[in-house]
């Protein structure tokens, strides 16, 4: 079974068609990336995903539960690491760690279970009993995978997760996204072709809400002849294929 | 247990707050002082006690309202509503999450006020808790008017709107530092359309015990406590759907 499978997915804002008769399936356990220029359509078809916005039209269906009817379902399923970094500032990063635990209906046990668990793998234990608020941007973000991965999604949302961050916070993070491979499905969605070529098993890349290309980095840089990712995104955009 | 934990959250997020802390219980606490050490100091009843109180008692709870809305709107600009609206979460825990964390607060606010109060003379009896008791309720139009504002405004503007505007409207129509007769006109009938000088005078009614005089008040309240409520909940459903 795909992990996620779209059929005419469309996301129409008064005149403007942000998602158009979107046709996408990702595997189990792949790391599927979304590309595109801003306003391509990326963010507002994770958002879909997520049951943050309901479509205009067609469906989705994650793990074969649909986004329409059944959004109680995927929310079960997934995970979110919003773009900007969302942590509740005046709790400590144990609290946050606990509080995803909570509204995912863990017993008090579990949650701290869960947190220490989370902590460990992903290097927060000497940080956890300081305010999230103060925390650096490459914590912060840190932070916010593991609280994505509390509720043990079986599908995990990325939207732009090394945005802004330095370039040791960025490797310390790709290597953490890494160690997730294979074990959840997960969808980034990034502006990186850096990131990208390092992480991604597929990319998919969106223009004006369709889904131009998809295939993973070496299929897209032999169908455009280039050698950079960059420039094979550049001639798939641009219409300048082989 | 998902409601308790966002409960919990909030009200960490309020409580860790020092200037909510300082605005909540300390403001309140320093104007009865204030205001007493006036009235001990003129020969006219300007500041008594008995009316005072109350009035400072339901004051308070305007500040409820701005951390309320400060603290939702918050949450809705820094996307940590987003991945909340992502989990199993539904509506009616996210409203009831933002809401219930108030009333405890609100207790102890009008706790610490007429404490207070009593330690500068406000005779102690069953009354005292009956008004404590009653601030509960009436605390509910003002965490109602918080969501309204959170789920509408953006921070800056609920600090301009809830921090400034309704603090003192709250202040200057609630016939808290005087009598609105003296001032009469449309000041009057503008106040007494509004809710706050029925909550004071509700409180008043308690304090004193005279119980004929506190339904029209209570009907006054209970009627703009049920149409922000409603209206509260319209707006922060709309603003999840609109994500």
């Amino acid at each position: 079974m795909d992990a996620i499978r779209t059929e005419q997915l469309t996301k129409i804002y008064g005149r403007t068609t942000a998602v158009d008769h979107l046709n996408l399936t990702v595997k189990q356990g792949e790391l599927f990336s979304l590309l595109g220029v801003n306003g391509a359509g990326k963010t507002t078809t994770v958002k879909m995903l997520a049951c943050l916005s309901a479509p205009s039209g067609g469906d989705a269906f994650l793990n074969g539960r649909s986004i329409v009817s059944d959004t109680a379902g995927v929310k079960a399923v997934i995970g979110i690491s919003p773009q900007e970094t969302a942590v509740a500032p005046n709790l400590t990063a144990r609290e946050n760690l606990e509080l995803m635990g909570g509204v995912h209906g863990f017993s008090r046990a579990r949650q701290k279970e869960k947190a220490e668990e989370l902590a460990g793998r992903f290097g927060l234990d000497g940080i956890l009993r300081k305010r999230a608020g103060t925390l650096s941007g490459g914590w912060q973000r840190r932070l916010s995978i593991a609280m994505a991965l509390i509720g043990e999604p079986q599908i995990l949302f990325l939207d732009e997760p090394a945005l802004g961050l330095d370039v040791l916070a960025r490797h310390n993070l790709w290597e953490i996204i890494r160690s997730l491979k294979g074990k959840i499905t997960i969808v980034l969605t990034t502006h990186s072709m850096e990131e990208a070529d390092a992480l991604s098993d597929r990319v998919g890349i969106m223009q004006e809400g369709k889904l131009l290309a998809v295939g993973s980095v070496a299929a897209l840089k032999e169908r455009t002849g280039t050698e950079r990712f960059e420039d094979t995104f550049l001639a798939l955009v641009k219409g300048e294929e082989r | 247990m998902k409601l308790l934990a966002f409960c919990t959250r909030n009200a960490k997020e309020i409580l860790r707050d020092p200037l909510a802390v300082a605005f909540s219980a300390g403001f309140p606490i320093a104007l009865l002082l204030l205001l007493t050490a006036i009235q001990s100091n003129v020969p006219v009843a300007l500041f008594e006690i008995e009316r005072l109180a109350p009035g400072i008692a339901i004051f308070g709870l305007s500040f409820l309202t701005l951390f309320c809305a400060t603290l939702l709107a918050r949450d809705r600009e820094s996307s940590l509503l987003q991945r909340l609206y992502a989990t199993p979460l539904t509506a009616v825990d996210f409203i009831a999450g933002y809401a219930l964390p108030i009333l405890p607060i609100a207790a102890a606010q009008s706790g610490a006020c007429y404490l207070t109060a009593v330690l500068l003379g406000l005779p102690l009896s069953q009354r005292v808790l009956y008004a404590v008791a009653i601030d509960v309720p009436i605390s509910v139009l003002y965490l109602a008017l918080g969501l309204l504002c959170g789920s509408v405004f953006t921070v800056k503007q609920v600090g301009g709107i809830c921090g400034a505007l309704l603090t003192n409207l709250s202040a200057w129509l609630s016939g808290t530092w005087f009598d609105l007769e003296l001032a009469g006109g449309a000041f009057e009938r503008i106040a007494y359309a509004l809710p706050f000088i029925h909550a004071v005078e509700l409180e008043r009614a308690v304090l004193s015990g005279n119980l004929q005089g506190m339904f029209t008040h209570f009907i006054w309240v209970a009627a703009y406590t049920v149409v922000i409520a409603v209206l509260a909940i319209y707006a922060f459903l709309r603003q999840m759907r609109k994500r």
